[in-house]
């Protein structure tokens, strides 16, 4: 068990509790939580999970700050979206994209880090950002390529998609069709991204990641050469969150600009990296998982709540559900001001 | 005598117009152990950092083992043989003791780039940091953070670390700086015990006329940048430049 965890225990029970519970459900989501808009929250936030733990061994580990994140995250989905689409619907295709994709992140982040790294981290923040506009307008741009605007409906091998049927057979009362299939390949995927970055912070790279961050100046003194740590760091944060950009283009079986590059999107990474605490990996379970069922049934539930206190004053339309990104941003500011070093840091009982 | 193990020759550093260091030229020979003195601002400390990497020369060259070092990166310094300890604290605060030394080793092992091991499987840089500890005698606090020691305890770590590092050239700048009168021996028994080994070459900066007199093997001058005294202590503290540069007021103190 710890070899799987690669020595890193959760350290606190309830963390262990929750990150059991969270494994379990995500497992078993097709059967424990029916129906095909919970499926796509499970994938969703699977997904997320190596997303911002990508972004987590980065930020936390390395005390890289970037805003390109999504960028890489869209290399992976478009990288597979334009491989399809020129080679044709084959796993083969598939593989070949995600492949493509991830390793243009890599050269990308590289460059990046190379160029931008050695100077000072503000600068890298700064270039990250740069980069990322000119990378956003240049799909948006180049239609013919990138389906622009619109994006690009991806199709998929079959046995992926919701027409398809496993068996004939009722697994647990659920038909065992293509969508759960899909599922499963995004679980397993994010699954072992997930174990190999947990695999690489507690590597001696990632012993070397803490010390730079701590301390760039000593680490250089005792002999580690911070730039290429840093470069390195990059590149594998940038093609870990490409392949997960590729997982994402397989699930929804579309890539456009809006769920893959936009700001939006990388502003909803470093807001569960810093709820569910940096540096931890864990936190990127917790906080995604927290995070995810917040955006996607806080507005119900505010619903519901409006609706039962329809009788009282004020309060029907405060908990109004147009108003859930307000209530979000309130949750935001009251985890950080009571959890500064997140909800795994707060668990752990450090400070 | 032997092969110096560190030489600069006409070490320069400007800073717009004034110069920091200025033209020094000096050999350093391994079993000696060298005190560099001279009053606040003479440039002791950009001497050393100009020898350890973290200012690039102006003019000169900085050869270590008979390789020009004077334009490598302080880590690529730090692989081919040279230690530093600075002045103000300089560790890595959040981390445990251990950590903090366990990190030592491995970077002199070059174990750095390693993905896919654990880090605490590799048992032997945990026990040679350990002993380590052992021998500057902080086995008790290895489990603590570096933040929750007393500045003595994290002046030893330093020590610790320099140990662990194995250089060919130990670089001290006022080690004891801060400690109380009850800490400072430990450290100065600790760069005593480095001395005793033949190979090592150390430099070590230092204020203090008792600490030089009974380490120092050797004493070279700076003011203005400039070396203007080099030689055994008893010679270099009766010259009159020393006595009118910085040395009088000192020595009739102690």
């Amino acid at each position: 068990m710890m070899r799987i965890l690669s020595g890193d225990s959760p350290k606190s029970a309830l963390l262990a509790v929750l990150l059991v519970a969270i494994l379990l459900s995500l497992a078993f989501a097709p059967f424990l939580f029916p129906g095909s808009r919970s499926l796509e929250t499970a994938a969703r936030i699977c997904i997320f999970i190596v997303l911002v733990a990508s972004y987590d061994l980065l930020l936390g580990y390395g005390g890289i700050v970037s805003f390109a994140h999504t960028m890489f995250f869209g290399m992976g989905a478009y990288g597979l979206a334009i491989a399809t689409d020129r080679i044709g619907t084959s796993y083969g295709a598939l593989i070949l994209g995600a492949l493509a994709g991830t390793a243009v992140a890599g050269v990308v982040a590289l460059l990046t880090a190379l160029l931008s790294l050695r100077v000072r981290a503000i600068f890298f923040a700064m270039i990250t950002l740069a980069i990322a506009s000119a990378v956003a307008v240049l799909v948006s741009q180049l239609s013919g390529f990138t389906g622009g605007e619109d994006g690009m409906n991806i199709r998929i091998p079959r046995e992926l998609t919701p027409a398809f049927r496993l068996f004939d057979a009722e697994v647990l009362g659920q038909r065992i069709n293509g969508k759960v299939v899909n599922y499963y390949l995004v679980f397993a995927g994010s699954l072992i991204l997930f174990l190999t970055m947990l695999r690489i912070v507690n590597s001696p790279f990632g012993r070397v990641l803490l010390a730079i961050r701590e301390n760039a100046f000593r680490a250089e003194a005792i002999g580690y050469r911070v730039v290429y740590y840093r470069a390195l760091a990059t590149c594998l944060s940038a093609m870990i969150a490409a392949l997960a950009g590729a997982l994402f283009a397989i699930w929804l079986r579309y890539v456009g600009p809006a769920t893959t590059l936009g700001m939006e999107i990388m502003m909803d990474i470093l807001l569960i990296v810093v709820i569910g605490g940096m540096g931890t990996m864990y936190g990127a379970v917790v906080g995604t998982t927290i995070f995810v069922l917040a955006q996607n049934y806080l507005k119900s539930l505010m619903g519901g709540l409006s609706e039962a206190t329809a009788g009282l004053p004020l309060i029907p339309d405060l908990l109004n559900p147009d108003r859930w990104l307000l209530w979000l941003g309130v949750l935001f500011i009251l985890s950080v001001y009571f959890f500064p070093t997140g909800i795994v840091g707060r668990l752990r009982g450090t400070r | 005598m032997s092969q110096p193990s560190l030489v600069t020759r006409d070490l320069t550093v400007r800073f717009g117009g004034h110069v920091a260091v200025d033209h020094v030229s000096c050999a350093f020979t391994p079993g000696e152990l060298t005190a560099i003195v001279g009053p606040n601002g003479a440039g002791k400390t950009t001497y050393f950092n100009l020898i350890s990497g973290q200012i690039r020369a102006s003019e000169g060259r900085v050869e270590l083992m008979g390789q020009d070092i004077t334009r490598l990166a302080p880590s690529a310094r730090t692989e081919a043989g040279l230690g530093r300890a600075f002045q103000l604290t300089n560790l890595f605060p959040r981390l445990t003791v251990l950590e903090n030394v366990r990190l030592v080793v491995q970077a002199r092992e070059r174990r750095g780039f390693n993905l896919w091991t654990m880090a605490m499987g590799h048992r032997d840089l945990i026990a040679e940091a350990e002993a380590v500890l052992e021998r500057v005698r902080l086995t008790a606090q290895r489990d603590q953070t570096v933040s929750a020691l007393s500045h003595g305890d994290q002046r030893k770590l330093e020590v610790a670390a320099m140990i662990a590092l194995k250089p060919r050239v130990f670089m001290f700048d006022e080690p004891t700086a801060g400690m109380s009168v009850e800490e400072a021996p430990v450290i100065l028994d600790l760069i005593a015990g480095i001395k005793a080994d033949p190979a090592a070459t150390v430099l070590l900066v230092e204020h203090k006329m008792d600490v030089i007199r009974s380490l120092a093997d050797r004493i070279i001058v700076l003011h203005n940048g400039a070396l203007v005294a080099d030689g055994p202590p008893a010679e270099v503290m009766a010259s009159a430049v020393v006595q009118e540069a910085y040395l009088g007021k000192e020595l009739t103190d102690v």
